[in-house]
């Protein structure tokens, strides 16, 4: 009975997932569709996984993450034109321009938390956004970054071309994967138990002797760190940088895919959301331009009757609805005096 | 020198005077009692030796140093641990992780991003020694909220105990429980008894006077009244201020 718990690394099921994955290529233009939509599908499931970090995983509900998202793709470009054009240097300089804006964020925000952090979460992407847009000299304002180029992923004895949407695809899903390794042994690592207990109940883990203000720092730092990398992977696919991934609208998208997937009760709920939200867009798009209603309409159903999202769906289909504890008589409520 | 003391503390809410020149001293080893009426400052003084709030003036010391205004997690991260009147707990949590989470252990490796947390036997055999002092071993993968109050009420104490605290703070641990709930809680207290310096705020007397080596009374924010359990009931004050109604 008192054996230590260990989670495994990885599990079968994400085996699976992964290989699902990786055979996308083969099929996804039979079945109508395009190789660049695997690619867009799995930069913003790793986003979204990301993201997911702090609003699922820490219960920190930030509405501004674009800001991160856009500023990996901005620093990939920029990095790419003014350092050097290595892929392995503009990515990481994706992540750690995300990570700085983060850090600076978390500086601001990390005492508040519910609807003042998600409010000022809010301030904060739109002051990104903005400067985006203003800072014509550095972003190309509205007209973007133009010209990012796909640069080869070099592994010194073999270098692989990425202008190609296929092989850009395995990039990505190789990319995907590490994060969601990482990710997944983040959440049940130590740091991430207590990240879990906060979002449970601050005061308790404040009592508990955790210096709550630091962990919720941390976890938006790397939360956004994370971000940016996807954001520099989606420069790359797309060849530019626009300021509207860092839009409140842009924001909005991930949270909707974080939670229509079910980010809350799961840890690949993310994933599950970007693909619905990409296969939606997609498959509901050619039939109408006003996919955005079904899909809000979709959000708005599971919002009301299905808060845990698709994930939550597919668990509840084979776990029963918990057991209700009945309060023994003579034990009210404790009345707060 | 007790191992904790408070010295005349002082607090106020804005023209409210909360604690007026409270002054407390808890010797090691003993399990002590403050009692008072609703309202009398009892949770707001616990708030104070527990870093929630700040005293406008006084000491917070703990074995002869000076913890005055350090926040919560300091003042519990040198051994003092608390629970709640208000229940709080890890609701998503099982009854084990609630435990876990707050053992010393976990704490010192809580940085670590990429290893295991509950991988070690150790650790894992520590939390269900806590859970198997208050009684809560058996339901240790229950998560915490399908528990019933009784049981809840003792896993608010294993958090707190699990700490491995010096200084064992319990704010009303009896709160909201009958009278069956009470004698079970008294049966744990009684047995923590020793084990640890324990400090009771509680409400109900009886509870309190049958376990308590040494009580302070606080009224209208002051401590009026101070000894053991016997020397209380013949205490004037403690008769005049209505607090005595033993039975």
């Amino acid at each position: 009975m008192l054996a230590g718990r260990t989670v495994p690394t990885f599990t079968l099921p994400m085996l699976a997932a992964w290989l699902l994955f990786a055979s996308v290529p083969f099929w996804i233009e039979r079945v109508g569709l395009y190789q660049y939509l695997g690619v867009e599908i799995l930069i913003w499931a790793t986003y979204a996984l990301a993201y997911n970090l702090v609003l699922g995983h820490s219960g920190l509900p930030s509405f501004g993450h674009g800001a991160f998202f856009g500023l990996g793709a901005y620093a990939f470009g920029l990095a790419q034109f003014n350092l050097a054009a290595n892929l392995w240097l503009c990515l990481t300089v994706a992540a750690l321009a995300a990570a700085a804006g983060g850090t600076l964020v978390a500086l601001f925000i990390s005492h508040r938390r519910g609807i003042y952090y998600a409010l000022m979460t809010i301030a904060f992407g739109q002051v990104f956004w903005f400067i985006a847009i203003k800072a014509h000299g550095i972003t190309g304002g509205e007209d973007g970054l133009l010209k990012i180029a796909r640069l080869p992923a070099d592994f010194g004895v073999v270098a692989f071309d990425l202008k190609h949407n296929v092989a850009l695809y395995y990039f990505v899903l190789a990319v995907f994967v590490i994060v969601s390794l990482l990710l997944w042994r983040l959440t049940h690592s130590p740091f991430g138990r207590v990240l879990k207990a906060i979002k449970q109940n601050e005061t308790r883990a404040r009592f508990v002797g955790y210096d709550v203000w630091a962990y919720k720092a941390a976890a938006l730092v790397v939360s956004a760190g994370l971000s940016g990398l996807a954001g520099g992977l989606f420069a790359m696919a797309q060849a530019s940088a626009f300021p509207d991934v860092m839009s409140l609208h842009y924001s909005g998208y991930v949270v909707m895919m974080t939670l229509v997937g079910g980010g809350l009760v799961s840890f690949w709920g993310p994933v599950i959301g970007a693909v619905a939200f990409f296969l939606a867009r997609d498959v509901i798009g050619a039939l109408t331009t006003a996919w955005m209603l079904w899909f809000g309409l979709l959000f708005v159903a599971l919002v009301l009757f299905k808060p845990e999202g698709i994930a939550g769906l597919l668990q509840g289909a084979d776990k029963a609805e918990p057991k209700r504890v009945p309060r023994p008589a003579g034990a009210p409520q404790p009345q707060p005096r | 020198m007790p191992l904790f003391e408070a010295r005349n503390l002082h607090l106020r809410f804005g023209d409210r005077v909360v604690l007026e020149d409270v002054s407390l001293a808890f010797e090691q080893g003993r399990l002590s009692g403050i009692m008072g009426p609703n309202g009398a400052g009892k949770t707001t003084c616990f708030n104070v030796l527990t870093g929630r709030y700040k005293p406008d003036r006084g000491k917070v010391l703990l074995e002869g140093r000076d913890i005055t205004g350090r926040s919560p997690q300091a003042i519990a991260r040198l051994g003092v641990a608390r629970s709640f009147q208000i229940m709080s707990l890890f609701d998503e949590f099982t009854v084990f992780e609630n435990v876990a989470i707050a053992l010393p252990g976990l704490r010192a490796r809580a940085r670590d991003p990429f290893g295991q947390a509950y991988a070690d036997p150790a650790l894992v055999a520590e939390a269900y020694a806590v859970l198997e002092m208050v009684g809560l071993a058996d339901r240790a993968e229950d998560l915490a909220k399908s528990l019933p109050y009784g049981a809840r009420r003792a896993l608010e104490i294993a958090v707190a105990l699990a700490a491995k605290p010096k200084l064992l703070f319990l704010d009303e641990p009896t709160a909201g429980l009958g009278s069956d709930g009470r004698a079970q809680l008294a049966e744990l207290v009684a047995r923590l008894k020793g084990t640890a310096t324990i400090v009771i705020i509680e409400h109900d007397m009886q509870f309190l006077f049958s376990l308590a080596e040494e009580i302070s009374v606080i009224h209208w924010g002051q401590v009026i009244a101070r000894g053991t359990p016997d020397e209380l009931k013949a205490n004037p004050w403690v008769k005049a201020s209505n607090l005595g109604q033993l039975r």
